[in-house]
């Protein structure tokens, strides 16, 4: 029989993909490791990286995936921190319980902030999304019990008999405040991971492939059977627990809040923005670059005051002019290396002969 | 047995009417082709048809259930699948990822199961050598097939084409021709909104003329092109 029975296959993997995968379990398991190799200040400092990347991860779901571009992300952190510190305060929650507990808030939160900026589109979703974030600072500026306009601190005995502190204290000989940053620093290391690893089994799935058709054409997408807004939904409230979730975290570091500095624009959307754009947005190796050179140029600039901004905003420009998909795109576009690939590829039939290596789109 | 039926759908567009009083219904498997001069309402019936707009005033029936309220996602589902006269594809995904979303979403089965299927649609509408581009790279052309074979992917029963031989050339149009062919003859029914009346009367078994938001006439292509009012308003000859 000469006949030709074409079979097709589809393929996501390439030849990056394997060898990446055992780096990021490497570097993983490396990270777990460091608290006890390192400084306290570098412990700090891979914290701050890396509740930053959980946030760019979130932002970059939103907004690279979803369409749904929000400036108003501060409205979970700062709401995520200030439950947490309710928890802590109010009832004598345990922090690291409390910032369970301030992601389902946070989640709640989102449903009836969801209600009023789905109605909006484009643009006036984005500043639906800021006014809701001022109106909870707004609102919380007002809770007496946890310092009002001004905040207030995390009692010391809080962080200092954290759930593990003691446990850890004996094992490794740490001090209650070292103890205190490398839990912090381990569960911040959880929920990148936990995060990363939901971000890309999303896209993987059928569920992101529809998300996709819906950032690119809602109504195309609607009218093959995809249900728009039910996606969309789901995308912003996994964002905010997830955010809520990191937003508690962080404050459980810093152990002092306030309503402007839990609800700033700029520490917690506009540096998220920086990241994920000039890392590469709608992709998730992307907020992974973003944060590091955001880190490096943070470092850089920090003596500079405000030709920090300056400079920032200028970097930013640079990147959207001449590398629209960002640092990363700009990479993966030269070299075809993807570390977290999510593209279907057709495979088989007469596509085998006709077109072996076709670059990624 | 009726697939579609539409009973007195009215739709106004502040004092326009755009569909007035408008009663037709369509079998399984059968082919109906729409004509009318531009504005004609065609598009506006096919947008209510798919549920992208409501009417004011009517009922339409799909299936054997009323769906005049039912969201476009829900009529997809049931079956009805579209094309867009402004092709809109999924400008950053994939030709073929384009049709993995409306061959799982729309005929709700999970990825791997409609693969091999998605890579026929591919190989009928001739897009197989473009499988793997962004769809946002397609020439006109290519894009007014890839939302045929994507509307194919959503396995409907009743395929709602709208302007899509427009600016081919002449083998191209017979292989469209050629291609929508198979698919009702594989007992797809179908609606086909086309100025090319070569193309269209080569599949269709009935001809429906629309003039200002109203049916003027429904029948075989033979009666309609031989009807006076039709040559009259549609082809422009004084008789």
């Amino acid at each position: 029989m000469s006949l030709v029975v074409p079979s097709w296959q589809v393929e996501t993997r390439n030849k990056t993909s394997a060898p990446f995968g055992l780096a990021a379990v490497a570097t993983v398991l490396l990270a777990f490791a460091v608290p006890l190799l390192v400084s306290r200040g570098v412990v700090q400092d891979l914290f701050f990286i890396l509740t930053m990347l959980v946030l760019a991860q979130n932002w970059n779901l939103l907004a690279g995936y979803a369409g749904l571009i929000s400036v108003g992300q501060q409205a979970f952190v700062g709401f995520g921190a200030y439950a947490m510190f309710a928890c802590v305060i109010l009832f004598g929650a345990d922090p690291l319980v409390a910032v369970l507990i301030a992601g389902v808030l946070s989640m709640l939160l989102a449903i009836p902030t969801a209600f009023f900026t789905f109605r909006l589109q484009g643009p006036y979703f984005a500043i639906g999304t800021w006014v809701i974030a001022e109106v909870v600072r707004l609102l919380l500026a007002q809770w007496k019990a946890l310092g009002g306009g001004t905040g207030t601190s995390l009692p010391r005995e809080a962080t200092r008999d954290m759930i593990g502190v003691g446990l850890m204290r004996d094992l490794f000989g740490m001090k209650a405040s070292a103890a205190g940053d490398a839990l912090t620093y381990w569960i911040a290391l959880i929920l990148m991971v936990l995060t990363v690893g939901f971000v890309y089994g999303l896209l993987r799935s059928k569920q992101g492939l529809g998300l996709a058709a819906v950032r690119d054409n809602e109504q195309a997408a609607r009218a093959v059977g995809v249900n728009a807004r039910r996606m969309k939904a789901f995308v912003y409230l996994a964002a905010s627990f997830i955010t809520g979730i990191a937003g508690a975290l962080i404050y459980v570091q810093k152990a002092r809040i306030s309503p402007d500095a839990a609800f700033s624009v700029t520490d917690w959307t506009a540096y998220v923005i920086f990241i994920v754009v000039i890392g590469g947005i709608g992709t998730v190796e992307g907020p992974i670059v973003g944060v590091i050179l955001f880190f490096f140029l943070q470092n850089l600039l920090a003596g500079y005051g405000s030709w920090y901004l300056l400079m920032l905003g200028l970097i930013g420009i640079l990147v959207m002019l001449f590398a629209p998909r960002g640092l990363w795109g700009l990479f993966s576009d030269r070299t075809g290396i993807q570390l977290f690939p999510v593209r279907r590829l057709l495979r088989g039939g007469s596509l085998n002969r006709a077109h072996k290596g076709v670059p990624h789109g | 047995m009726t697939i579609l039926r539409l009973e007195e759908v009215s739709k106004k567009f502040g004092a326009l009417t755009v569909a007035e009083q408008i009663s037709f219904a369509v079998g399984e498997g059968e082919a109906l082709g729409i004509i009318g001069p531009n504005g004609a309402g065609k598009s506006t019936l096919f947008n209510l048809i798919t549920g992208n707009i409501a009417p004011d005033s009517g009922t339409i029936h799909f299936s054997g259930a009323d769906v005049t309220r039912v969201a476009p996602m829900v009529r997809c589902l049931s079956g009805m699948g579209r094309t867009f006269q402004i092709p809109q594809p999924f400008e950053q995904l994939t030709v073929f990822e384009n049709l993995l979303v409306a061959g799982s979403f729309g005929a709700g089965r999970q990825e791997s199961e409609v693969s091999d299927r998605c890579a026929e649609i591919l190989v009928d509408t001739g897009l197989i050598d473009k499988a793997n581009v962004l769809a946002g790279g397609l020439t006109l052309l290519q894009r007014k097939r890839l939302e045929l074979a994507r509307a194919l992917a959503t396995e409907p029963k009743l395929l709602l084409l709208d302007e899509i031989a427009g600016g081919l050339t002449e083998g191209e149009c017979r292989s469209l021709v050629a291609t929508i062919r198979a698919i009702h003859a594989k007992g797809v029914a179908v609606i086909w909104i086309e100025h090319v009346l070569h193309a269209l009367n080569s599949v269709v078994e009935r001809l429906l003329v629309l003039h200002f938001g109203r049916v003027i006439g429904i029948g075989t292509p033979d009666e309609i092109m031989a009807s006076r009012e039709v040559r009259e308003i549609y082809l422009g000859i004084e008789v």
